[in-house]
């Protein structure tokens, strides 16, 4: 009795453990694959590879900035467009609307279910609804009244440019966002306000003065997540950025990023080329490791252990 | 000191920023729900003047010839999100019942900060990586491989899921079913599964319509065909989402439109799963999290 009592135990152990390294070999084999698939431009091109400029495969020329800009153009403009939407969506939902938690469930889930649409349906109607729009009412205004800024300096032309990828990648990351935004605000407690309010503060300056500063940790995370998110993003981008190298503070101008390039051209590469695009990924793996460990280390640390799972 | 501050009155500038910033934070919820609705609706209305029992039943057409239809693509991604779940499930369950049943060992922590890691990730570069190790071997895209591909991105999604809802099972049943003699391989699988089984399964469903949805880990893998498959392992294989993406992206009226159709079948899946995990099996993900 004893001795079978042990070995069901056991053998469940190794059973479940096993699955837990497949989950450490997997992104081991991911880190060492990108690496063995990429030492050929590596030992070629060096630290220059990633400062190059240009990119002709013709020409055996290989330079990966232009991708590295475009990927960080685009993730910057949705944080900036997205962030503080994010945030007041959060404050609308678990402070403004405290007393009516049903209204704020039914909001919340809306919002996530933005989360649910698919990234290529994000892609389609940001290709054929929203760049003409945004070219049309905001981007040429703006072109017009603003030209002598470099940021609005070209005409734009249908919309499809860094700002459209931005704005798009924008709505994408919200639902991430102000998930993980509304969840730190719960967290805040309620003395923090009870004090603001005594102290005869308006709703605002309750949010303001002790509600935002005590979860901004939180929401720095939430930032982190966001980042990540908009980071690895392929098909949004693919769809609207142009698939043009460019290297310019032009938001109307059309770029590239560093996974829609690998969308576009692993599938007919070879040789050099070939390891090229797998130095290009192994860039987005490292930057998105990154910004992955931070993020989960700085939710781990709030949360004491239990993870936030976006 | 005649008359000093009373509680009512509040200086008309602090009035002002109050009032203001609650309509911006109006404004930002409006903001935030106006692309769903607007995505929504274009969806529905586009995709709905194309749908029809043919379109869903025939096979591709070149642009501009009638009937045609995106069967292979919705085959094809049942076909490759099953092969994901049947692979994922498994290490996904597996992995989670680990981190919450062991959840002081080394091996949990490590793993499981790694699994949000991965959560997280590129699927660009999951669908890279599953190119190299499986297409340059078999010399072929395939469901097999698509399907290896959606099952790395479901795995940390369930693995994840899994443990937080076994986390949630009181301390005191494993106790009280150990105190009876039941050994503890029993006791995960009848008192701990049994009692979390609600969540592990929402898990689940999340974690298939995530694979649903992705397009980026396929087009390398399992690319296109206008056709059936008739080998798991030595074909490329349609999907709905690369569909979408090769239409949406042609410069032909007639295809773009299919696009709206097969986005809008795509959509219907994934808001049916979403919305299933969401109300019926009531319990959200937010609350899930923060218990």
């Amino acid at each position: 009795m004893q001795f079978r009592v042990l070995r069901g135990d056991t053998v469940l152990k190794i059973a479940l453990a096993a699955a837990a390294l497949f989950i450490i070999g997997l992104l081991i084999g991911l880190a060492v694959e990108l690496y063995l698939g990429s030492t050929a431009t590596m030992s070629r091109f060096g630290i220059g590879f990633l400062v190059g400029t240009k990119w002709n495969s013709n020409k055996d020329l290989f330079g990966a900035f232009p991708f590295i800009y475009g990927t960080l153009l685009t993730s910057a403009i949705a944080i900036i467009v997205g962030l503080p939407i994010s945030i007041g969506v959060a404050v609308f939902i678990s402070e403004r609307l405290k007393s009516h938690q049903s209204l704020g469930y039914v909001l919340g889930a809306i919002v996530d279910l933005l989360a649910a649409v698919p990234s290529v349906i994000y892609g389609l109607w940001g290709l054929l609804i929203l760049a003409p729009l945004l070219s049309r009412y905001v981007e040429m205004p703006l072109h017009d009244l603003l030209y002598f800024i470099p940021l609005f300096s070209s005409k734009p032309t249908g919309g499809i440019n860094f700002l459209t990828a931005g704005i798009i990648l924008a709505i994408m990351i919200i639902p991430t966002m102000s998930a993980v935004s509304r969840d730190v605000l719960k967290a805040v407690p309620n003395s923090q306000r009870e004090a603001m309010y005594s102290l005869g503060g308006t709703d605002w300056e309750v949010t303001q003065k002790s509600v935002l500063p005590y979860a901004r940790s939180g929401i720095f995370g939430a930032f982190i997540l966001g980042l990540g998110r908009a980071v690895g993003e392929t098909m949004a981008v693919v769809m609207v950025i142009g698939n043009i190298p460019a290297v310019t503070a032009n938001l109307f101008s059309p770029g590239y990023t560093l996974s829609a390039l690998i969308a576009n051209e692993f599938g007919e590469s070879s040789g050099l080329y070939r390891s090229a695009i797998v130095e290009i990924a192994l860039i987005l793996f490292l930057i998105a490791l990154i910004i992955n460990v931070f993020a989960r280390l700085l939710l781990w640390r709030m949360t004491r252990g239990t993870a936030v799972n976006v | 000191m005649k008359k000093s501050n009373t509680s009512t009155s509040i200086s008309l500038w602090r009035r002002f920023t109050n009032r203001l910033m609650t309509i911006l934070i109006v404004l930002a919820i409006i903001l935030a729900i106006t692309p769903l609705i607007f995505i929504l609706v274009e969806v529905l209305i586009q995709g709905g003047s194309v749908i029809s029992l043919a379109f869903l039943t025939h096979l591709p057409e070149p642009p501009n010839v009638a009937g045609a239809g995106i069967a292979p693509a919705l085959v094809g991604s049942f076909t490759m999100v099953g092969l994901a779940a049947l692979f994922s499930i498994p290490i996904g369950v597996g992995a989670g019942i680990f981190f919450s049943e062991w959840s002081s060992s080394k091996l949990a922590s490590l793993s499981g900060f790694m699994n949000d890691v991965l959560t997280g990730f590129p699927s660009m570069v999951i669908g890279l990586f599953v190119f190299i190790i499986i297409v340059l071997t078999t010399k072929e895209q395939s469901a097999f491989a698509g399907g290896v591909a959606l099952s790395f991105i479901m795995i940390p999604i369930i693995a994840r899921t899994t443990s937080e809802s076994l986390k949630l099972v009181p301390t005191t049943l494993r106790e009280a079913s150990m105190a009876l003699g039941i050994p503890r391989w029993k006791t995960i699988f009848r008192v701990v599964i049994g009692t979390g089984k609600t969540g592990l399964l929402t898990g689940i469903v999340l974690a298939v319509a995530r694979a649903t949805g992705e397009t980026a880990p396929l087009l390398l893998t399992a690319a296109t065909n206008t056709h059936y498959i008739t080998s798991l392992f030595a074909q490329p294989t349609a999907s709905l989402t690369v569909l979408i993406y090769n239409y949406g992206t042609s410069s032909f009226a007639s295809w773009q439109a299919q696009a709206w159709g097969a986005a809008l079948v795509l959509i219907v899946i994934m808001l049916a799963l979403n919305l299933f995990v969401k109300f019926i099996m009531g319990r959200s993900l937010t609350e899930a999290r923060m218990e």
